[in-house]
């Protein structure tokens, strides 16, 4: 009986630290790394590449990574080991080109403001013409004046 | 008499036009450089890009410089490229056949996993050199915009001609034979 509690034990102490790194594993998903990377090849961000070889080749080589327990900087510093810098999709992650990572936020909202300033331009424009009453053209207003005298209005 | 515009609108019409030349600026250089194909054909050779690239199984880097005085038969792949499966055993074949005579194929593994080019290499026994091109500096110097692509090169360094996928040996009998002979 004490031999058994005592293989019990030692089997729960074998098991406890191998659980707990399949509780910590995987530490991140491929969805999750797909449209922070590119598709060197394609172009375009990996969450957005088609089915092409390439792009499946390099979701293949993220999920070995994240079936060998790699977090997610560790992925993306595996990638960059492979394919270079260009591989990060998001601005800043690169590191040396501040100018471009600025203008990736300023230009779209400057093309927002802009289309904003276009829009209230023309509706403060077109209410204005609204309100304004109508002159009348030179005849129509003469011969408004007649009938009004006529029929004493 | 016409009225004046208001600044507003002006200023408003030059930062859309300012954006939409920024936006064909970005499309002009996402064009791949075809001077290299137009060279060839008014029948020039153009001198080839330099370039230096750690070669693939580690072990220092080479540049094309290295192999001046070479017939070099240039071969970007990858080993996710099917059309580089089919032509790897006619390129490992025309090595065997020039490396004795001032001749080498030399392989550029472009934008690829390190351990699956080392694998493809290994499984179609390929002996000719390596070198790992792993963000692309070649698809922009030579064009390349397919794959597989070759470029011949002559004894001096120019651009003999260009394959924009993959070789056969009509191509390479070609292209590649009349240049050993003048050596």
């Amino acid at each position: 009986m004490r031999q058994a509690a005592l293989i019990l034990m030692v089997l729960t102490l074998v098991a406890l630290p191998a659980s707990a790194v399949a509780q910590d594993c995987p530490k991140t998903t491929l969805g999750d790394i797909e449209d922070e990377v590119m598709c060197p090849v394609c172009g375009t961000p990996l969450g957005l590449a088609s089915e092409s070889p390439q792009a499946q080749d390099e979701r293949a080589y993220i999920q070995d990574l994240i079936d060998k327990c790699r977090s997610k900087d560790q992925v993306k510093q595996a990638l960059v080991a492979e394919y270079g810098k260009n591989v990060l999709a998001l601005p800043g992650d690169q590191g040396d080109d501040d100018l471009g990572d600025v203008l990736v936020y300023v230009i779209p909202a400057l093309g927002i403001l802009l289309a904003a300033a276009g829009i209230a331009f023309a509706v403060v424009r077109w209410r204005r013409h609204e309100t304004q009453p109508r002159a009348l053209a030179g005849t129509e207003g003469a011969r408004l004046d007649d009938d009004m005298e006529r029929y004493d209005l | 008499m016409r009225r004046a515009l208001s600044p507003a609108p002006i200023a408003i019409v030059c930062v859309l036009l300012a954006l939409i030349a920024l936006l064909a600026y970005g499309l002009a250089q996402n064009e791949p450089d075809r001077g290299v194909d137009e060279a060839l054909a008014r029948g020039e050779r153009s001198a080839a890009p330099a370039f230096e690239l750690p070669k693939l199984g580690g072990g220092g880097s080479a540049s094309l410089a290295d192999y001046r005085g070479q017939v070099v038969v240039l071969n970007f792949w990858a080993s996710w490229c099917k059309p580089c499966r089919d032509e790897s055993p006619l390129l490992e074949r025309w090595h065997r056949r020039i490396r004795d005579r001032g001749a080498t194929v030399l392989g550029v593994d472009i934008l690829d996993v390190t351990g699956r080019a080392q694998d493809f290499i290994d499984e179609y026994g390929l002996t000719y050199p390596m070198l790992k091109d792993k963000d692309g500096e070649g698809l922009d110097k030579f064009g390349v915009v397919a794959y597989p692509e070759t470029f011949v090169i002559d004894r001096q360094g120019r651009i003999a001609a260009v394959a924009r996928g993959p070789v056969d040996d009509a191509f390479m009998r070609r292209n590649v034979m009349p240049l050993l002979e003048r050596s």
